[in-house]
């Protein structure tokens, strides 16, 4: 598989309390093919959220690990995700980023299939034999699996995989924690935030729940915040990082802003507080006072590895990633909400996501900035002692929202499945 | 109302852009009404899609306007200090008519941003509100739709376009 990886990338000593990264991780191709082997090709991926097709006939197109697919709902009302190629000569049979079709045509040679992927009509079909025809071979090509946890859909392109809930394992908890934010369905709102980096994908993992760089990447945030969001709730930033197994890995804190679900700031006004007082009791109502006050006061950065970020901050961003490059990656982010809200939350939700998330808000800029720059800073990695990343904080301690946990515990199960398939292929 | 000609609209919007590729930010946020929007949508947005119920890249009130601008002044605001070399061209400016007090026009705009070695491309339309104040113009709104497919690589729009 091309990879010269029998060199050690992570280096982990528990008693002198290091835990390191070998830069090459970051800008090496050969580990960049290798993790698209190991870890994307073999890994439970995000697709999108069930909503996002929610009509019979509904689909989107979407890009997932270098795939080209089509997600849609057919007209039984089944979820799928094909490969969007037609098998005749491989044409996109869907040219649309979204919207509803019962059909799909190939404009090629105009081939047609059906919402559930089967093909309804081949011009010229008397010119092909009885046996193509019945050998179903002018059918779209499903993902290898396809399956929805709670709305959230995932496709795995290993056939042989574990089954969704076993990779979600103890992850489970914390989507739920999202999921139950209401007793109706949840809605991605419309509007995709896509952007790139110009960096290592793993960067965004580390920073997505990297509770450390706050005081000074977001200083002009924080800084905002003090001055205006947050006078009247001076709520102290504070929690713990856990691994939760699988590499997947969350932070739970509290912090000095408002949540739409449902932590009220001062700048709301008391008909802010009304509807969070409101949506509080309903969750206690739901789920008893102590699983409502976590959803509602408690912020959770979480991690499904190796690629899907659930901020459940100031709002909830669900984020995807994939490197083009070893210093490029592409993004994708959307916002999740109850689809029943009021439009006065609906508001004041977007106006929140927008304030820190994305890259227009105060925050996510500034991460970009400090993400490229570690790749630039990589280019020194061929010198002594600078190729090696430093990821030890809190070793050997019960783990503070600002430690470093989260991030060894992804790195771990990086590095099993990167040596693992590159063990395999000596 | 009378309207204004539009070469009074094209020296008011070339001000505007000379103020932002000065970084004169706070000249250029005199130029705003204290009720004024200033909105980004996401790229895959209908061109009537509005910031309450659809995810915009940015949509600033004045106040949040306002703090941006004192962002955009600090230099731990990393993404821009060192600052970008920015240069914002305004064409195809059409004085539209009028809806209330605002008078509509609209523009097309390439905003070239440089740091670290890349030149990244911000394009696309503006939408302008305008409003008379005394014998000059002042802006009550300013849409910027993107001819994009999202900020790749651009990544991000920490200056103002």
């Amino acid at each position: 598989m091309g990879t010269s990886n029998q060199d050690v990338l992570i280096a982990e000593d528990e008693k002198l309390g290091l835990f390191q990264v070998a830069r090459k991780a970051f800008t090496d191709s050969t580990i960049m093919d290798a993790e698209y082997d190991a870890i994307f090709n073999k890994c439970w991926l995000y697709i999108g959220h069930e909503s996002e097709v929610a009509k019979k006939g509904d689909f989107v197109r979407r890009l997932v690990a270098k795939r080209n697919l089509i997600f849609n709902r057919d007209t039984s009302g089944t979820l799928n995700a094909f490969f969007n190629t037609c098998p005749h000569r491989g044409a996109e049979v869907c040219r649309e980023p979204k919207g509803n079709a019962k059909h799909f045509q190939c404009f090629y040679h105009g081939w047609i299939f059906s919402a559930e992927g089967k093909l309804k009509s081949l011009p010229g079909a008397d010119r092909y034999s009885g046996d193509f025809k019945n050998q179903d071979r002018g059918n779209l090509v499903p993902v290898p699996r396809f399956a929805n946890y709670r709305g959230l859909c995932f496709v795995n392109f290993d056939v042989g995989a574990c089954t969704l809930e076993e990779y979600l394992g103890n992850a489970k908890e914390y989507l739920d924690l999202v999921v139950d934010q209401s007793a109706e369905a949840m809605t991605i709102i419309s509007g995709q935030q896509d952007y790139a980096i110009r960096a290592n994908w793993k960067l965004l993992v580390e920073n997505s729940n990297d509770g450390y760089h706050a005081a000074t990447t977001h200083a002009t945030y924080l800084d905002y915040l003090a001055n205006t969001r947050a006078i009247g709730n001076e709520v102290a930033l504070k929690g713990i990082g856990k691994e939760l197994g699988g590499g997947h890995a969350v932070l739970e804190y509290t912090a000095p802003w408002g949540r739409p679900i449902a932590n009220w700031i001062p700048p709301w006004g008391e008909e802010g507080r009304k509807e969070m007082d409101a949506i509080h009791a309903k969750l206690v109502e739901l789920h008893g006072q102590e699983k409502a006050d976590r959803i509602c006061f408690k912020n959770r950065n979480l991690l499904i590895f190796p690629n899907l970020v659930i901020n459940d901050i100031m709002a909830l961003t669900f984020r995807t990633f994939y490197p083009a490059a070893p210093n490029y990656m592409s993004v994708t982010g959307w916002a999740l909400a109850p689809a029943a809200e009021s439009e006065w939350a609906r508001k004041y939700r977007l106006d929140n996501f927008l304030e820190f998330l994305g890259p227009g808000g105060f925050a996510t800029p500034d991460d970009v900035e400090a993400l490229e720059s570690c790749q630039a800073g990589y280019a020194n990695s061929l010198e002594n002692g600078t190729g090696w990343n430093d990821i030890s904080k809190g070793m050997g301690m019960d783990a503070s929202y600002d430690d470093e946990v989260q991030m060894r515990s992804f790195w771990k199960e990086w590095n099993r499945r990167v040596t693992q398939a590159a063990g395999q292929a000596e | 109302m009378n309207l204004p000609t539009r070469s009074e609209v094209e020296d008011f919007l070339f001000l505007e852009a000379d103020l932002l590729d000065n970084w004169q930010l706070k000249d250029w946020l005199a130029l705003y009404t204290q009720d004024a929007v200033y909105q980004v949508p996401s790229t895959d947005l209908a061109k009537t899609a509005e910031p309450d119920n659809s995810l915009f890249y940015i949509a600033d009130d004045y106040a949040r306007l306002e703090q941006r601008v004192i962002r955009l002044g600090k230099k731990t605001m990393w993404s821009e200090y060192p600052r970008s070399k920015t240069r914002h061209l305004v064409t195809n400016v059409r004085v539209l008519g009028t809806s209330g007090d605002d008078i509509l026009v609209r523009a097309a705009f390439a905003v070239y941003r440089t740091k670290w070695g890349n030149t990244d491309i911000y394009v696309g339309s503006y939408e302008y509100g305008l409003r008379r104040d005394g014998a000059g113009l002042k802006i009550s709104k300013k849409r910027c739709n993107l001819d994009l497919d999202g900020l790749r690589p651009q990544g991000r729009v920490s200056i103002l376009l």
